[in-house]
């Protein structure tokens, strides 16, 4: 059953219930306490009509984010590079993330999807402890990478940034060359024992990020100067120079075009052989097309994790199912 | 369609309105400019106009004999003898040679007058420079008295002003005017020259020295503790109220009438720590902690400017916080750092009331040498000459602000330069 067909009886129900009904549930996305409080009603109906229309989802799961409690599908793996267990992230006093627990495998492009708000940038930053520079983040739970505490108190938070590399959503390449941008990592970590040994890293990063043949002529222009693209493959380049174990992609294709992302999407599939990749993204297609298995986030919450072909065809929730054929997000 | 129709003629006649509001917004911008720039041409004008003068000054042209006998000199390389020397009898003979119909003790102070009083010492410098000379004559321009010098500009722009003059040195100047013997000469004791109750003998090298010497002090203890405070407070202390505290005072200090920073000083420098007054040093202390609030606000605003993608990816990249500080977000914030000390550093050369209280407005004669040497600054000068009551010095007062003005000048341009120059995209 296509993702297509799932979804045109259940719309059709809702309409068939209450003329205001598919409304309602779009609503739901961005404020659902609110919602439910004032129109109970309405929305337990929805919920009760696409239960019968779908009879596929497992009972007790339910549209009202309120009443989700354990994540769906495989969220554990046996070859488990990095563990998750029972993560809540708070911001101050509000909760943005609440009792995740999730395993991504060794050389496994994990991908992550969920409305705008939904946490899943968050839990991405979480892996190298990013939150740390967020004033007021606080982190609860075990992370372990090979079954190490990253947020042990011995833990250095700068070697942990060494093996957990970072993609940004806007492409920041420092304002220096795009030498000095490569070069950077392994200088300040020490890892070239000489100039030739840096020569040689930052050729190999280069390749690796498939931008040497684009810039060799001019590694020691300034990396701001290259289209958009090319700066996203740069800061690819400069993540992997350190020769990191994860790298962690915020939505690196959000401000690039089809062309420069279709590259970028190509340059993670040859990157997965060598890193565990997790990446955050607003693309289902992108989702579908670069990762093995896909986690949806709604509000905080992880709903379900499966591999990506069955999440993008035969979800096992409906609040997976109800995102993914755009009814919210 | 007749809604429509409505709708757009409202639109117009809204538009109309509108364009007329944003006309005559712009008029009053322009208005402002001008107002602002006609009073700097005004300044301009004025000051220049009153200051030009000051850089020529007049001189008499006489025949000097440097006698021996009239000197009372027999060796010039004995300091003694060179101080009691009797350097003045030496322009004295050559005016009375040049005009020998003078007689009476009146007349002859007033011949006498003719000279500045310094001219005696301006001739035992050049003789102790060319040893040669002593016992031989030669012809040479001596500097003229101040109230000559006056009279002679006022009378060459065709206005005399001979309220200070008896008639007969009004004749004599009209003599030597008509042999070529008095003429101006570029003034070359402005520039070389300390201060003096002499207008014409006054420079503004003592001043300018001051303020050199207290502005290095005072950068070079502002600029580093005020970049560290900045990058301290902005990158690594704690949000909390404490440093909310620090912040609101530091904003206050800046807005505190500077006399009380020199009350400050004075209590401190002076009567704690027993700092000399009048020199450099506690100057340049109280104008550091004059400045600091300046150079602290600016460094915080040029670091906050920094944008957040750098720090990170600085940070992402495994950078510890103070290599992400080093290698990225200073240089990023160093031109608004080091305008900002420009700026701060133009304030304290333009400043004066915190230096009247701790001494520094003293009638210092000798040219300053080191941070020790008792000295005042430029605006100071001003402020001295400004309050002198004679003629002459009106005109220095002007000239005096020239330089001063020239030195903001090519400060706050230098700060433009320097921010378009090292200004870094990203």
């Amino acid at each position: 059953m296509s993702p297509a067909d799932t979804a045109k009886p259940a719309k059709a129900a809702s309409k068939a219930a209450s003329k205001s009904a598919p409304k309602k549930v779009a609503k739901a996305k961005s404020a659902v306490p609110k919602v439910k409080k004032t129109e109970p009603k309405a929305k337990k109906a929805v919920a009760k009509t696409r239960k019968a229309v779908a009879p596929q989802f497992k009972a007790g799961q339910s549209l009202d984010i309120d009443d989700h409690q354990i994540t769906v599908g495989k969220s554990f793996s046996d070859n488990a590079k990095m563990t998750m267990r029972n993560i809540d992230v708070y911001y101050g006093d509000k909760q943005a993330i609440h009792n995740v627990s999730i395993d991504i495998a060794k050389n496994e492009v994990m991908a992550m999807i969920g409305p705008s708000g939904c946490g899943k940038s968050t839990f991405l930053r979480t892996l190298n402890r990013m939150n740390d520079t967020v004033e007021g983040c606080r982190v609860e739970g075990d992370i372990c990478m090979d079954g190490e505490n990253l947020y042990a108190p011995k833990l250095d938070v700068v070697e942990l940034r060494a093996r957990v590399g970072m993609v940004f959503q806007k492409p920041n390449p420092f304002p220096k060359s795009i030498y000095e941008n490569v070069a950077y990592g392994p200088k300040i970590h020490g890892l070239a024992d000489s100039r030739v040994d840096l020569d040689e890293i930052v050729e190999n990063s280069l390749r690796k990020a498939s931008l040497w043949e684009e810039v060799k002529e001019r590694l020691h222009q300034p990396g701001t100067g290259l289209s958009g693209g090319q700066q996203q493959r740069l800061c690819i380049a400069r993540a992997i120079a350190v020769s990191p174990e994860v790298i962690l992609m915020d939505e690196p294709c959000s401000a690039l075009d089809p062309i420069a992302t279709a590259k970028i999407e190509e340059l993670i599939e040859e990157l997965s052989e060598n890193f565990t990749i997790a990446i955050v993204t607003h693309s289902m297609q992108q989702a579908a097309r670069v990762s093995h298995r896909t986690a949806y986030f709604h509000l905080g919450k992880l709903i379900e994790v499966n591999p990506t072909e069955q999440v993008f065809t035969m979800p096992e929730h409906q609040l997976t199912e109800a995102y993914i054929t755009g009814r919210f997000g | 369609m007749n809604k429509s129709a409505d709708n757009l003629s409202k639109i117009k006649r809204s538009l109309t309105r509108r364009n007329r509001a944003e006309a005559r917004f712009q008029w009053c911008g322009r208005v402002a400019i001008f107002i602002g720039l006609a009073a700097v041409a005004v300044l301009f004008v004025d000051i220049i106009g009153k200051g030009h003068g000051a850089f020529q000054a007049t001189y008499i042209k006489l025949n000097v004999s440097y006698d021996q006998d009239l000197l009372g000199i027999e060796n010039l390389s004995d300091p003694e003898q060179l101080m009691m020397g009797n350097w003045d009898a030496v322009p004295k003979v050559a005016l009375r040679e040049k005009f020998t119909d003078v007689s009476g003790r009146r007349d002859k102070r007033r011949l006498n007058g003719l000279l500045s009083n310094g001219a005696g010492f301006d001739l035992k410098d050049r003789l102790l420079a060319n040893p040669q000379l002593l016992n031989t004559t030669e012809s040479i321009w001596l500097l003229a008295d101040d109230d000559i010098d006056t009279y002679y500009k006022s009378w060459l722009d065709g206005e005399a002003y001979a309220a200070r003059l008896s008639d007969k040195q009004v004749v004599w100047i009209d003599q030597l005017h008509e042999q070529g013997l008095i003429r101006l000469q570029l003034n070359t004791n402005l520039f070389t020259r300390g201060d003096s109750r002499e207008p014409e003998q006054a420079g503004i090298r003592g001043a300018v020295m001051g303020s050199l010497l207290t502005l290095v002090l005072t950068l070079i203890l502002s600029f580093p503790i005020g970049v560290s405070a900045a990058i301290y407070l902005e990158e690594f202390a704690p949000k909390n109220k404490w440093t909310d505290f620090i912040e609101v005072n530091i904003n206050n200090l800046a807005a505190v009438p500077s006399i009380i920073f020199g009350l400050l000083g004075l209590a401190i420098f002076i009567n704690f720590f027993h700092v000399p007054r009048s020199v450099p040093i506690v100057g340049g202390l109280v104008l550091t902690l004059m400045t600091l609030p300046t150079i602290i606000i600016t460094s915080r605003a040029a670091i906050k400017s920094v944008p957040p993608s750098i720090r990170e990816a600085a940070l992402g990249m495994g950078a510890s916080k103070y290599q992400m500080v080093l290698h990225h977000v200073l240089p990023l914030a160093l031109p608004g750092m080091l305008t900002g000390a420009i700026i701060g550093m133009a304030q304290a050369l333009g400043e004066t009331a915190p230096l009247l209280m701790i001494g520094m407005v003293a009638f210092i004669v000798d040219v300053p040498g080191s941070f020790t040497d008792p000295a005042t600054v430029l605006p100071v000068q001003i402020f001295l000459w400004a309050d002198s009551p004679e003629r002459a010095f009106i005109e220095k007062t002007s000239a005096a602000i020239m330089v001063l003005l020239t030195f903001l000048i090519i400060m706050n341009t230098s700060a433009v330069w320097l921010r378009k120059r090292l200004e870094r995209r990203w």
